[in-house]
């Protein structure tokens, strides 16, 4: 076996040297009742049949290469810089583990440093964790923290949040005696202001909304922040973070926790994971933040360098009275945004949130011309819209589409029944002009 | 004597954000179609931002330069032994890599119809059949993304069980002393009490001790086996006795399974509920810090409870099962860290049965072998045959004002990884080190060499440990001050005078 390095000789050279006669001496402790005999497993399959058995498989499968995709609804297809993938490729990186030993990590710990401060730009808030698994969980988690950090029981969560982010909440929230309140959307698809005012009241630890929310609408929290604050809760955003190249940040909205799924940085879609969640608080709530922070400090020479910190609020210190029980995160993929991050700098991310907004708008309009359908939702989008088919079902609509080699987009009956026969678009910088009007043109001749 | 190596750490390097220049970009992107278009005209001048982000404007070389450079200054499994107990630092295939990133897995979007992705459920569900007989456990959902998430997914678990019985009064959740900080740290975070129970002379769960916490308010009990001292809990169907007779369940934190397999399954043990982390005992990388993977198993009375969706198949055909009436939820979006799955799917496949019982028993094997061998010079608080890892003490050199952590910096600069120290809490100045089945007679045998030698250096010349690492670009960061003034970002660096003593390499700062 090509990945174990000891030979029938090393192995009865050891056992001799430890004292025994066979392994078989070693593992005596284990009741034999509980020996497994053999595992009913296939035998090992050599290196060049199992490379060309994984490529069928994947084969089988139909990436963005071998069809048209209007996919969107939490994870995009974007754009990734060639660097990313060399740089996440450095075996340096990716077979280290948590910079324990800080002598023997700077370069995970610099990056990290550099994430954080990047996200902290990006959201607009004063501290970034060094990554949560991803958007739901961070979503979950930054609730959690506002009902520990109040002593309340209640949260306001805006139905036009990801529905899969609502339903991770709620998982999260079942343990104890927390209370998750949905916040409706009004006729335009934003965020149901006199609601979400009703329901604000002196048991409510915070609110939380997506924004671009789940029908891609960019939501105005004028107000929202002093409101909350008033009442004594914390005020929650869950931000696409490529549309804050151009759309207004969670801290100039005055929230106080900014999360937010990663994966537009530069992570490929691997059908729906790993990504990364991030997490940003203002400076009041850093010793609440759940998950590794890096600190920059200086060594016993007094030269400059980086360690974790605060790690008093961990689990491997606190144990059951740590504020979270994360151990491992994403640390790789938060290394994938730095990159992308520094290869776009302000103006790249500016310019391709604009070619998002731009692309998004131009299929919306076109679309809306066609007879057949309707766009459900005005307002500013980011980079995805819902329109109506009025005429055939969602379903034919996307089935035609699909025998086109075009996916579509995403129902979006199955987590807002109301909106029957409603699809989410999405079109990123991806797409060019001309994909854009072979959508367009088969939704035309499809009606 | 061994010589120290030279290692390329020997400079710091600045941040990217000092590498800032006005006028360069890394970036390159197409020529915008809509270029006569005005962005105003498209979003409410409300919505846009008006303080913009300080990223750094950097050329492609450049950044190129900087991450690489970066990365030298890690130690990492593709460059050092990293005997890290409890974190089974093994070799992470380059098949495993080739095969995630292959485009029909790793562009695919996570809500394509179902017929455009059956290469990637049928790869999933044959993980989830493999995972099943390895444990022996009866059905699993590969959605949580970390150990932790998976123990935490077995706390809801855990919880939908009891009350789906209506058997409301089962608050406590008990851990031993010897458990990782997850555990406690999960069951809390979902709002049980944490009962901890006492370790023995032996270094196992004290039975007697259990029985006088188990009682009709038990939940469940978290054990891992081996445990963190890398002993079998030997009484493990008596510990399971006593929970199950006190009406609780028993879960089992797989994060040192790489000593079990083909050798004995939780599943046989009497464990209702299972985490396994991929990113140990199945190859997936540990990235710096994850992603990992923590698929959760259970029993067949836990099924019904499973988080939404389970993979399955119907005539050949896969497809997402979102009909579990009842369901703990969800844990996180979509179906878990695919990613990692293609890879631990690629080793199981790659090693098989025999492959992979071989892996387990040289992890045994190389782990007694350094006991063994190093025994003499360091305590050990089991004299007894070791699982995949084992616990050392620093207490014969504590007499001479020398610490685990100074044995573990004196490594460092022989280029070892550290052990992972201070672990278990409850063992003095504990130095846990699991050797994994990835490295050579030839390895371990220098380690030995090395680890004696530094006995030796803590009687002869303790303050070589004390001023250790002496080799490396950095020695000992001062952590209260980073504490006590966390500067957690650039913007806070500039604001910090205490850490401006020391100039950087040259650049021009962010002129945003």
């Amino acid at each position: 076996m090509n990945y174990l390095p000891l030979t029938e000789t090393d192995r009865q050279a050891m056992l001799c040297d430890i004292g025994v006669q066979c392994f078989e001496d070693l593992v005596r402790v284990i009741p034999s009742a509980l020996r497994v005999k053999d595992l009913n497993l296939p035998g090992g399959t050599s290196e060049l049949e199992l490379a060309r058995e994984l490529a069928e498989l994947s084969a089988q499968n139909q990436p963005p290469s071998r069809c048209l995709s209007f996919l969107g609804g939490g994870y995009y297809d974007h754009f990734i810089p060639s660097v990313i993938h060399h740089i996440l490729s450095r075996s340096e990186f990716y077979t280290a583990y948590t910079p324990y030993q800080a002598e023997a990590s700077q370069g995970t710990l610099q990056t990290v440093f550099e994430y954080q401060s990047m996200i902290a730009e990006l959201t607009g808030m004063d501290v970034s964790n060094a990554s949560n698994y991803d958007g739901a969980s961070a979503a979950a988690e930054a609730v959690l923290l506002a009902l520990r950090h109040t002593g309340r029981k209640k949260i306001l969560c805006a139905q036009t949040l990801h529905p899969e982010y609502r339903q991770t909440i709620q998982t999260y929230c079942s343990g104890s005696h927390f209370k998750v309140v949905e916040i409706p959307y009004d006729s335009r698809g934003g965020l149901d202001k006199a609601r979400l005012s009703a329901e604000i009241d002196s048991d409510t630890a915070g609110f939380i909304a997506g924004t671009p929310n789940f029908f891609g609408l960019a939501e105005d929290f004028s107000g929202i922040a002093q409101q909350l604050r008033e009442a004594g809760a914390l005020f929650i955003l869950s931000v696409n973070p490529l549309s804050l190249g151009i759309l207004k940040s969670p801290g100039e909205w005055g929230a106080d926790i900014a999360v937010g799924e990663g994966q537009p940085l530069g992570i490929p879609m691997s059908y729906g994971g790993p990504g990364l969640g991030f997490f940003a608080v203002k400076r009041d709530l850093i010793r609440k933040i759940p998950g590794r922070l890096v600190g920059m400090t200086q060594d016993r020479n007094g030269k400059r360098c980086f360690a974790l910190t605060l790690q008093a609020r961990e689990q491997h210190i606190r144990r059951e009275k740590a504020g979270s029980n994360i151990c491992t995160n994403h640390a790789l993929l938060a290394l994938a945004a730095s990159v992308y991050l520094s290869v776009m700098g302000r103006e790249g991310l500016k310019k391709t949130a604009e070619y998002n907004v731009k692309s998004a708008v131009y299929l919306r309009e076109h679309i809306r011309q066609i007879p057949g359908f309707e766009i459900v939702f005005g307002g500013t989008i980011f980079n995805e819209f819902v329109i109506r088919s009025t005429q055939k079902s969602s379903a034919e609509i996307l089935k035609n589409l699909q025998n086109k080699n075009i996916l579509g987009g995403l129902e979006l009956a199955r987590f807002y029944p109301e909106l029957a026969n409603c699809i989410l678009v999405c079109a990123t910088e991806t797409k060019t002009k001309a994909e854009l009007d072979r959508l367009v043109e088969a939704l035309r001749s499809n009606q | 004597m061994i010589e120290r190596r030279e290692f390329l750490m020997t400079h710091t390097v600045s941040l990217i954000f000092e590498k800032s220049k006005e006028g360069k970009q890394g970036w390159s992107l197409p020529c915008n179609h809509f270029s006569d278009v005005e962005i105003h005209s498209l979003v409410e001048a409300n919505l846009l931002r008006r303080v913009h982000p300080q990223l750094p404007s950097v050329s492609e070389p450049e950044i190129v330069r900087h991450y690489v450079t970066l990365s030298q200054k890690n130690f990492s499994v593709d460059t050092h032994f990293y005997p890290l107990g409890s974190c089974t630092m093994k070799y992470n295939p380059k098949l495993n890599e080739d095969a995630a990133r292959l485009e029909g897995f790793a562009k695919i979007h996570p809500y394509q119809p179902e017929d455009t992705v059956q290469g990637m459920l049928h790869l999933l569900y044959d993980l989830e059949q493999s995972l099943r007989e390895i444990t022996g456990m009866d059905r699993f959902t590969l959605q949580p993304a970390a150990g932790a998430h998976g123990e935490l997914c077995g706390m809801m678990l855990v919880k939908a069980y009891h009350d789906g019985r209506g058997d409301k009064a089962r608050t406590e959740v008990i851990v031993p002393d010897s458990s990782h900080g997850t555990n406690p740290a999960s069951a809390a975070l979902f709002g049980f009490t944490v009962l901890t129970v006492k370790s023995d002379a032996r270094g196992r769960v004290d039975l007697s001790e259990l029985k006088k916490l188990a009682g009709p308010k038990t939940a469940c009990l978290m054990l891992t086996n081996p445990n963190t001292f890398g002993l079998f809990e030997d009484e493990i169907r008596e510990i399971q006795k006593c929970i199950h007779e006190a009406g609780g369940l028993l879960y089992y934190d797989g994060a040192n399974m790489n000593a079990l397999l083909g050798l004995a399954r939780p599943g046989d043990m009497g464990f209702d509920i299972v985490h396994l982390n991929l990113h140990k005992t199945f190859s997936t990388p540990h990235g710096g810090g994850g992603p990992g993977a923590g698929p959760v198993g259970v029993k067949k009375k836990l099924i019904p409870y499973l988080p939404i969706p389970l993979v399955e198949q119907k005539n050949g055909t896969y497809f997402l099962n979102y009909d579990v009436p009842e369901t703990i939820g969800r844990l996180r979006s979509f179906y878990g860290n695919v990613g990692m799955h293609v890879r631990a799917y690629t080793f199981i496949r790659r090693l098989g049965r025999e492959g992979l019982a071989q892996a387990s028993r040289d992890a045994i094997l190389n782990a007694n072998y350094i006991k063994k061998k190093i025994e003499k010079e360091f305590a050990v608080p089991h004299p007894e045959f070791c699982m995949h890892e084992f616990v050392a003490q620093a207490v014969h050199q504590n007499n001479l004002g020398v610490h685990a952590t100074d044995i573990a910096k004196r490594l460092l600069d022989f280029g070892y990884h550290a052990p992972t120290i201070y672990f278990p809490l409850i063992v003095p100045e504990a130095m846990m080190i699991e050797p994994t089945e990835s490295e050579s007679k030839e390895t371990l045998d220098s380690f030995i060499d090395v680890m004696n030698q530094i006995a030796r250096e803590a009687v002869h010349f303790p303050d070589r440990l004390k001023q250790a690492p002496a080799t490396l670009e950095i020695s000992r960061p001062d952590d209260v001050a980073a504490a006590r003034k966390p500067v957690l970002t650039y913007k806070d660096y500039l604001g910090a005078a205490h850490l401006h003593s020391e100039k950087p390499e040259p650049g021009t700062p962010c002129p945003c």
